[in-house]
C-alpha cells in the first residue's frame, strides 16, 4: 500500500468528532502566523506609548515616573513643536506634490513602449537605488560653495553668493531638491505601470470621435490613473513624513532650527539629549498625523478605484 | 624569533640600551618599520611584566570585547594589541564604528544593559549622562586597589588637568575633579585648541601669526581679500555640541564669559553675560567675513581637511586636527604652523577647553576585573608612548611622554607644535559647567550661533533668547 492510499483511508476513517475539532481549530491555526506578527509590531508600539506618559530622561534616571500626558499637554505651549509640525507637513506637501507632477510629466513622456523610452525609464530609475543618505552626502558635495559644480553652474547665472543648505532662506530649498531627484523616479515608475495597463477602448473612441488630448488626459487618463496616483502619494506622504537621512546627513536640522522635522527631533531628543519621554511623544503625534492621513488617502483611494472602474467598464 | 632580536628587545626592556640605539640596531638586523612596531610593542610588554609584583596573568584565558570608535587612536590600540595579549594572555575582539554613529551606538547598546561590551571609547562630556545614568564603573576603586592595578601604571603621571577632567560627582554645577568625584573614565589621548595656519601663504602674504581674537579677525579678513580662493579662518559650525566646544568656548572663557553662574545648586544661564556677548559678536562677525560659506555645515572634518587641502588659511581648532593635515598624505603635507591663542587682548594665558578621548568601563560588563587589566595596559606608559612614537596617537596623556626625546624629536617636525603645547597646557582643561543637559544646552546654543551668523537677528536679542530658552529648559529638569 503506497503512503498515500495509507493517508486517504486514515482520513476516512478519523471519526466526525475529532475532524471537527480540527477544522475548528484550523483558522486560529491559519492566521496564527499573522497574529505573531501584529504582536511583534504592537509591542513596541505601546512600549512607546507607555515611554510617551513618563519624565524619563536617562541622563536624570532620578526624576523618572508618570506624568501621564505632560509630555502631549507641553507640545501645546510649545512653539517649536508647532514649528516641527508646520515644517514636517510644509516638506511633506512640496515634496509629494512636485515629484507627483514631475513623475506624471516623465511617466507620459514614456508612455509608449519602446526600445528608447524603456533604456530611459531604466536608467531615470537610477537614483532611486542610491541610499538617501548617500545622496544627501552627494548633494551636499556637489553644493560646497568651495568646489561644488551646482555651485559653480549656479554662479554662472550670477548666483555667487547661493547657500544651499547653509542658509536658512535656502535649506528647505535644497533638501526638497534632493527629495526630489531621489524619490521622482519612484513615483514615475508606479505611474508609469498604470498608464501602460489603462485600458486601449477609451482611448481609441475618444480618437476616432476626435476628442481634444487635453479633454482626454483630464477627462480619461487622469480619473483612470488616479487610483495609481494616490498609491504613489500614499506611499511618498508616508516617506516624506518621516524623512530622516537627507535632512540629517545634510544640515542636522539646521540652519539654526529651519529644518527640524518630527523625526529629527524626535532622533536628537533621544540620542543626544536621551530624553526619553519627550521622543516618544514626538514620535506617537508623528504616528498620529500620518495615521490620519493614510486614513483620508485610503478612503479616496477606494472612492476613484469605482470611479475609474466605472469609466473602463463604460 | 631570533637570538639577536631578543636580546635587543630585553636590552630595551631593561634599559640597558636608549630608545635611538633600539632604532638602529634594529635596522641593522634588517627589521623594517612594521616589524620594528611590533618589537616596540612587545618591548612594551616586556617591561611592564618585568614588574614582578603584579600577576599580569591573572584573568588569562579571558575574552574581552571593545567598543571603539574609527580613530588614530584606536588604531594605534589595535596596531598594539598582539602586545597586551602576550602580555595577559586574555584574546580581545572589538567593533569599530565611525564617528558619525559612534555614540548612538554606545548610547544603545548602554542603555539596554546589554552586557555584549568590557570596555568603551568616550568623551568626558558623554560620561555626564553615562554616569549619572548607571552605565558607568567608577574607576576610583580600581585605581587604589593595588592588588588590582600595577605599581607601575603610575596615575599620577597622567597630566593633573586630565584627570580632573574627566571625574565628576554627579551633582550638576560641581566642579570636575572636585571631592567626591567619580572617575568615569581614564583619559587616553586629546586635543587642546589653537591656532594652526598655512605657512605658505603666511610668508607669501608677510603676516603674523594672530596672537588675540582682534589679530585674528584682522588676519583672516586680509587672507581671504587677498588670497584667491582662500578663506582666512576655518572653525566649526554644525547645528551641534561639536561647534561649541573646540575654538568657540576656549576663546569665549577667555573671555572671562561662562556657561552657567551655580549658585546653591540652581544653575543659571549666563551666555548673554556683557563678556557672552562681547565675545559672541566678534565671533559671528568673524564667520560672516572670514569663514567658509557653508559654515553652518562644517565639521572638524571639514574644517581640517580645508586646512591641508590650502582651502583655509588658518584654523583654530584642535591641534592635532592640524597635526594629521601636516604629517598626512594632503596638499599641505609640511607646511602647517602652529601657535597658542588666546583670544582674549587683556588675558595673559591661553584657555583650551579639551576633547578627551578615554576608556571607560561599562556597568553591564561580567569581566570588569580583566577589563581593567585592558585599561591599565591601554593607557600605561608603554603604550602610550608607543602610539605617541610609532602611531598618531597625540596628543598623549602622560607627562613621561611629553619628556621622551623620541617623542620630542618626532613633534619638532611640526613647526611650533611643542611650543604651543607648552605654552597652552598648563591652562587646557574643560570650561564647561557640568550638567546632565549638556547636549541639549550646547545643540541649542550652535543653532542659535548659526541664527546669528545667518543675520537672522541681532547678537544681544539672539544671545538673550538662548539664555531663556535654556533656563526654561533647566527649569523643567529641575535643574533651578
Amino acid at each position: 500500500m503506497s503512503a498515500l492510499e495509507h493517508a486517504s483511508i486514515s482520513a476516512k476513517t478519523a471519526s466526525p468528532s475529532r475532524r471537527r475539532r480540527r477544522q475548528k481549530w484550523l483558522p486560529y491555526l491559519l492566521s496564527l502566523p499573522a497574529l505573531l506578527v501584529t504582536v511583534w509590531i504592537v509591542i513596541p508600539f505601546f512600549t512607546a506609548i507607555y515611554y510617551s506618559l513618563l519624565r524619563y530622561r536617562l541622563s536624570l534616571p532620578q526624576l523618572k515616573g508618570f506624568v501621564w500626558f505632560d509630555n502631549y499637554l507641553h507640545f501645546l505651549s510649545d512653539g517649536r513643536f508647532w514649528y516641527t509640525v508646520q515644517v514636517s507637513l510644509l516638506y511633506t506637501v512640496i515634496t509629494v506634490v512636485v515629484e507627483l507632477v514631475l513623475g506624471l510629466g516623465i511617466a507620459i513622456l514614456l508612455q509608449r513602449s519602446t526600445r528608447f523610452n524603456n533604456l530611459a525609464a531604466m536608467l531615470l530609475l537610477l537614483p532611486l537605488m542610491v541610499a538617501p543618505a548617500l545622496a544627501a552626502l552627494m548633494w551636499k558635495l556637489m553644493t560646497n560653495p568651495n568646489f561644488g559644480i551646482l555651485s559653480y553652474l549656479v554662479g554662472l547665472i550670477g548666483l555667487t553668493n547661493f547657500r544651499w543648505a547653509s542658509d536658512p532662506s535656502t535649506a528647505l530649498f535644497t533638501v526638497i531638491l534632493v527629495d526630489v531627484w531621489v524619490y521622482t523616479p519612484f513615483i514615475m515608475v508606479l505611474l508609469l505601470a498604470g498608464l501602460r495597463s489603462l485600458p486601449k477602448q477609451p482611448f481609441e473612441a475618444a480618437a476616432l470621435d476626435g476628442v481634444p488630448k487635453t479633454f482626454v488626459f483630464f477627462r480619461i487618463t487622469l480619473p483612470m490613473l488616479m487610483p495609481y496616483i494616490l498609491t504613489a502619494s500614499l506611499f511618498r506622504m508616508l516617506e516624506s513624513i518621516q524623512q530622516f537621512d537627507i535632512i540629517y546627513a545634510m544640515t542636522q536640522g539646521g540652519p539654526g532650527n529651519t529644518l527640524t522635522v518630527f523625526q529629527v527631533e524626535s532622533y536628537l531628543q533621544f540620542f543626544q539629549f536621551t530624553n526619553v519621554g519627550r521622543s516618544a511623544a514626538l514620535l506617537m503625534v508623528l504616528w498620529a498625523i500620518t495615521f490620519f492621513l493614510s486614513n483620508v488617502f485610503v478612503k479616496n483611494w477606494l472612492r476613484l478605484r469605482e470611479r475609474a472602474q466605472g469609466i473602463s467598464e463604460e | 624569533m631570533y637570538d639577536q632580536e631578543r636580546d635587543l628587545i630585553a636590552a630595551l626592556a631593561g634599559h640597558r640600551i636608549g630608545r635611538r640605539d633600539f632604532m638602529r640596531r634594529a635596522s641593522q638586523l634588517g627589521l623594517g618599520a612594521a616589524a620594528m612596531s611590533g618589537l616596540m610593542g612587545q618591548m612594551a610588554s616586556s617591561a611592564l611584566a618585568a614588574d614582578s609584583s603584579f600577576d599580569w596573568k591573572a584573568h588569562k584565558g579571558t575574552t574581552l570585547k571593545l567598543l571603539l570608535n574609527k580613530h588614530p587612536y584606536a588604531d594605534a590600540m589595535i596596531a598594539d594589541l598582539d602586545a597586551f595579549k602576550e602580555l595577559t594572555g586574555m584574546d580581545v575582539t572589538y567593533d569599530v564604528f565611525p564617528e558619525d554613529v559612534y555614540f548612538d551606538k554606545v548610547t544603545a547598546a548602554l542603555s539596554s544593559s546589554s552586557s555584549e561590551y568590557d570596555a568603551l571609547m568616550t568623551g568626558a562630556y558623554q560620561t555626564w549622562t553615562y554616569g549619572p545614568a548607571g552605565w558607568l564603573v567608577d574607576l576610583n576603586d580600581y585605581i587604589q586597589d593595588s592588588a588590582k592595578t600595577a605599581g607601575t601604571w603610575d596615575w599620577d603621571d597622567v597630566l593633573p588637568n586630565l584627570r580632573a577632567s574627566t571625574s565628576w560627582s554627579g551633582v550638576p554645577g560641581e566642579a570636575l575633579g572636585g571631592k567626591g568625584a567619580k572617575q568615569w573614565a581614564l583619559p587616553w589621548a586629546f586635543e587642546l585648541n589653537s591656532i594652526s595656519y598655512n605657512k605658505r601663504i603666511f610668508d607669501q602674504q608677510k603676516l603674523e601669526v594672530p596672537k588675540n581674537l582682534p589679530d585674528l579677525m584682522e588676519t583672516a579678513a586680509k587672507i581671504t581679500k587677498d588670497v584667491s580662493g582662500v578663506y582666512g579662518i576655518g572653525v566649526r559650525g554644525s547645528r551641534s555640541w561639536a561647534t561649541i566646544h573646540p575654538g568657540f568656548l576656549s576663546g569665549y572663557v577667555n573671555y572671562g564669559a561662562k556657561d552657567f553662574t551655580v549658585d546653591g545648586g540652581s544653575l543659571k544661564a549666563a551666555m548673554n553675560s556683557p563678556e557672552a556677548k562681547t565675545f559672541t559678536a566678534d565671533w559671528v562677525k568673524m564667520i560672516q567675513e572670514s569663514g567658509p560659506k557653508n559654515w553652518s555645515t562644517y565639521t572638524w572634518y571639514q574644517v581640517g581637511n580645508d586646512l591641508g587641502a590650502g582651502a583655509s588659511g588658518m584654523i583654530f581648532d584642535a591641534d592635532i586636527l592640524g597635526y594629521f593635515q601636516n604629517n598626512g598624505d594632503t596638499k599641505e603635507k609640511g607646511n602647517i604652523g602652529f601657535h597658542a591663542f588666546a583670544a582674549n587682548p587683556d588675558a595673559k594665558e591661553p584657555t583650551p577647553n579639551v576633547w578627551i578621548w578615554s576608556l571607560a568601563m561599562s556597568n553591564f560588563s561580567t569581566k570588569k576585573d580583566a577589563a581593567w587589566y585592558f585599561m591599565q595596559w591601554a593607557t600605561s606608559k608603554e603604550h602610550d608612548l608607543f602610539g605617541a612614537v610609532k602611531k598618531d596617537m597625540v596628543n598623549p596623556v602622560r607627562q613621561s611622554v611629553w619628556d621622551n626625546d623620541d617623542f620630542k624629536t618626532r613633534i619638532a617636525q611640526n613647526a611650533g607644535y611643542l611650543e604651543q603645547f607648552k605654552a597652552s597646557e598648563p591652562g587646557a582643561k574643560i570650561y564647561f559647567t557640568p550638567q546632565p543637559l549638556f547636549f541639549d544646552v550646547t545643540t541649542a546654543w550652535a543653532a542659535m550661533l548659526q541664527r546669528l551668523v545667518a543675520k537672522e537677528l541681532p547678537v544681544d536679542e539672539g544671545l538673550d533668547q538662548l539664555v531663556a530658552s535654556i533656563d526654561d529648559q533647566m527649569s523643567q529638569a529641575g535643574l533651578q
